[in-house]
């Protein structure tokens, strides 16, 4: 049976990595005496799988992984196991049994919801807001996108679900986040994007970001109908 | 909001993601302790002067951490040497150095331990200072710093660090940092001066030496003419602290668990403490006398709450000699039936390959990806006798060919280079045993079997080192130059063997182990040398690649200070040592008898199960002294 677990990552613990997060949660299911699925062999480890792996310095109130177990009470003890073993920082927001034929997770992942505010003093300059309501209202929104193979010249203006300013001066994204092609588009890179076109040297320091949401899509490629991940979940 | 996004860090966000690994420095890691600041006491500071991931791998940090966060009066953090890249930051912005829990400054403790297991880390204990804001030395420091106490192996011969320090804890910690706290209570309510505390503790609390009431006195030769407190009532000599019954002493239930891969991540348990083989050469095998066991069915609880608390997915044995442990057969297949159900993995620690061992490594290991390791330290029987290493080429041989039809093709072999009495028949010695692994490997498994690549050896050679309250504290050292010849003849011995092609050969670095060898035996005329060599820039020494051999010798003339006064020197039986005023419970005449049996008559001593040898660890009557008689 699959098991889909939506957590929380804030505070110090956004300095804590990726592979250090998956090890913090393979401990956590054994301190919470979950009955998780191994693989066999000399080292056997957990049927487990990520979303979406968060960068160093980011906080999130939408991280999700998936593991397999081999029995349960109810969704509703195994989360409160979980948050009984997890640390300050952490926190298990949902518990979700997936249909048999839910996809895997990181394949499902489809968009991200994030809010950037920029850090005290360091905004691009005074008039920011409105700039970059030009920048995103533009027909194409030309980009450098570096990957480990190559660089990429992209449109982001299809990957850019939704924006808005919101009125403590943050900024809200809805970002294309699937794994396949050019899909994913991170949060700094839209900013960095804007940066070089308003010719600002981008610090990426200046960002505070935090990962409000990830959804997956239950629509089609024209038209969207994209749900938190924990929705395709029954939590019984 | 959630309620962390407020906690307190005493780095900055752009620091934390300019550094390597800020994982090291944020705390609040699973089972960290955390105290309301305002509720307790006693503020103490544990140290590890290295990275994090060594630090946090040390056991005796983890039980005194857990022992005195028992206390309800006391909060014990953790602190450890931060990485180059952080150190330069702190300095260049004066950051001052902080706990992990708290992330409060050092400085505003009451005490910082400070536990010291290499001499190559003494550099460090400075940086941990200077990065706290506490006076280097201790006759600098007033009430308004920390007491700075050193403990662990290297404080058995604390001489050399003696000015940094304001008091050495010697032997357990265990048994006395209760007392301890109770007189620094019982000082500061009587408003008592610090110096009047430091003297009421070495006056009162055994175990406790506080080097500024002791004068040493030199003869014209260097040596030490006399060492001799200089208050009333201060004791003499110093004999070392110990827990009587290791199965009911504190040991943490609930070890911290770090976010980052340690060096030692995974749950490790302690099955005895001391060892009862007595290898001349090795400082633990006198150190922790008598040998203590840890009652099996103690251990086996603890295996299964510890593996619970911690969600780790490895255990491991912690003792100088498991396959002594007399429960091991029961302990091993206890946690292998038990690890099995919880799909956590057992990494046993070098056991003595014989049959027993060789079964349960093929359950717990894969053969094909593990290697058999065997330490014969000594290339020939003569040295070997000399060294009283019981492992014979038989013993060797035979292990060997019952591996090799259990499926393994690989051995490691560990030597060392430069031990008393060595010739280059001994050297050879070395080549030869390697080579004849390989031809019982080739003897043994027919060509159809051998899917794995054929037979591996690898051949490792450390140089030896003498170290204090060892039967070879009297050797002299070899030179770097003595050091890097026998290396080469060790290469060029391999290199003529038929098997050559099988064995890998490596040594160690010489020039560190010679340091290593000059502050092992070091007296106080070296502190000045340490302080000055950390202020022009050595530290992290025990990492090769910032190990600063040249500024360390400029040091040594510039101090007027000659290295080879600790080293080659020839060391008469009379000469007072800087650490004889301090007792592990094992007697200089013992250790001078085994001296001379190894270098004049060239013969072993049984171990102490076989034969008592009167060494004198008797006189705590415990463990293996008394066992069969009670």
């Amino acid at each position: 049976m699959k098991v889909r677990i939506k957590f929380s990552k804030t505070g110090p613990l956004k300095f804590i990595g990726h592979l250090d997060m998956m090890r913090f949660f393979q401990k956590a299911i054994r301190r919470a005496d979950i009955d998780v699925t191994y693989t066999t062999g000399f080292s056997p480890h957990q049927v487990m799988a990520f979303a979406n792996p968060l960068g160093v310095g980011l906080e999130s109130t939408g991280e999700y992984f998936d593991i397999e177990v081999n029995s349960y009470t109810t969704m509703a003890e195994m989360k409160d196991k979980l948050n009984q073993v997890v640390v300050p920082g952490v926190e298990i927001l949902d518990v979700c049994l997936l249909p048999d034929d839910a996809g895997n997770a990181m394949a499902s992942v489809a968009a991200a919801r994030y809010r950037i505010s920029f850090r005290e003093g360091m905004e691009p300059c005074a008039d920011w807001e409105s700039r970059f309501a030009s920048f995103c209202e533009q027909e194409t929104i030309p980009a450098t996108k570096t990957t480990k193979k190559s660089v990429l010249e992209i449109d982001i203006k299809p990957s850019l679900y939704e924006w808005q300013i919101l009125p403590d001066h943050s900024i809200m994204l809805f970002l294309n986040a699937s794994s396949s092609g050019t899909g994913n588009i991170k949060p700094a890179m839209v900013l960095e994007t804007f940066f070089k076109a308003e010719g600002i040297e981008f610090d990426p320091y200046c960002l505070c970001i935090t990962r409000i949401d990830t959804y997956t899509d239950l629509g089609t490629e024209d038209a969207h109908r994209f749900v938190p991940m924990n929705e395709v979940g029954t939590s019984c | 909001m959630n309620q962390n996004t407020t906690q307190k860090l005493a780095l900055t966000d752009d620091i934390l993601l300019a550094i390597e690994k800020p994982a090291r420095y944020i705390g609040n890691e699973v089972n960290a302790v955390i105290k309301d600041k305002e509720k307790i006491d006693i503020r103490m500071a544990m140290c590890f002067p290295d990275v994090y991931e060594i630090g946090m791998s040390h056991l005796g940090i983890q039980i005194l951490y857990d022992m005195l966060n028992h206390y309800e009066d006391t909060w014990c953090e953790r602190v450890y040497s931060p990485w180059v890249d952080l150190d330069a930051i702190m300095r260049e912005r004066h950051i001052p150095l902080f706990a992990l829990e708290s992330q409060d400054p050092i400085k505003d403790f009451d005490f910082l331990g400070i536990t010291i297991q290499y001499e190559l880390c003494y550099t460090n204990i400075l940086q941990i200072l200077d990065l706290s804001d506490i006076p280097l030395e201790a006759k600098d420091r007033t009430w308004e710093h920390p007491i700075v106490i050193g403990g662990g192996p290297c404080t058995y011969n604390p001489e050399p660090i003696a000015p940094f320090f304001d008091l050495f804890y010697i032997g357990e910690g265990e048994t006395r940092y209760r007392d301890l706290l109770d007189l620094y209570k019982k000082c500061k309510a009587e408003h008592k001066s610090r110096e009047e505390f430091l003297l009421e503790t070495a006056r009162t609390i055994p175990g406790m030496y506080v080097p500024q009431f002791y004068d040493v006195t030199y003869k014209e030769d260097g040596t030490i003419e006399s060492f001799t407190p200089n208050k009333e009532g201060v004791p003499a000599t110093i004999t070392k602290e110990m827990v009587t019954d290791l199965t009911h002493t504190t040991y943490p239930e609930k070890p911290v668990v770090p976010f980052t891969k340690i060096t030692q991540d995974r749950v490790v348990l302690e099955i005895q403490r001391g060892c009862i083989r007595g290898c001349r050469f090795c400082q633990a095998g006198q150190l922790y006398r008598p040998v203590r066991e840890k009652d099996v069915d103690t251990l086996k609880q603890y295996a299964v709450t510890m593996l619970k608390n911690t969600g780790h997915e490895e255990i491991s044995l912690s003792s100088l000699s498991s396959s002594d442990y007399s429960a091991l057969n029961e302990l091993i297949e206890f946690l292998i039936e038990d690890c099995d159900k919880r799909r956590v993995n057992i990494s046993l620690p070098s056991l003595r390959i014989d049959a027993f061992s060789l079964d349960v490594m093929s359950k717990v290991q894969d053969v094909k990806k593990s290697s058999l390791t065997f330490a014969p330290e000594a290339g020939t029987q003569r040295l070997r006798d000399v060294i009283n290493k019981g492992l014979t080429r038989e013993d060797i041989l035979n292990g060997s060919i019952e591996a090799f039809k259990g499926g393994w093709s690989r051995v490691k072999l560990y030597f060392m280079l430069g031990l008393p009495t060595e010739t280059e028949e001994d050297i050879a010695g070395i080549a030869e045993l390697s080579n004849e692994i390989a031809a019982a490997y080739f003897e043994t498994v027919p060509k159809e079997e051998r899917s794995n690549g054929s037979i591996q050896i690898v051949a490792s050679t450390s140089f030896f080192i003498p170290k204090p309250f060892t039967p070879f504290q009297w050797a002299r050292m070899c030179t770097k130059e003595e050091f890097l010849d026998k290396a080469s003849l060790t290469r060029k011995a391999i290199m003529t063997q038929l098997n050559q092609k099988r064995i890998k050969y490596n040594w160690h670095e010489a020039d560190a182990s010679v340091m290593e060898g000059i502050l092992a035996r070091g007296d106080r005329k070296i502190a000045s040398v340490i302080l000055s060599a950390y202020k022009k820039g050595c530290f992290y020494d025990a990492w090769g690649e910032y190990f600063k051999n040249d500024v360390w010798m400029e040091t040594f003339a510039e101090c007027n200070v000659d290295p080879d006064f600790y080293t080659v020197r020839e060391r008469s039986l009379d000469e007072i040592f800087p650490w004889d005023f301090l007792s592990c419970g094992v007697s200089k005449d013992f250790l001078k008898r085994e001296w001379l049996r190894a270098t004049t008559e060239g013969v072993t001593t049984p171990n102490c199960r076989l034969q008592c040898q009167g060494c004198g660890a008797n006189q705590y009557g415990v463990g293996v002294c008394t066992e069969g008689r009670s």
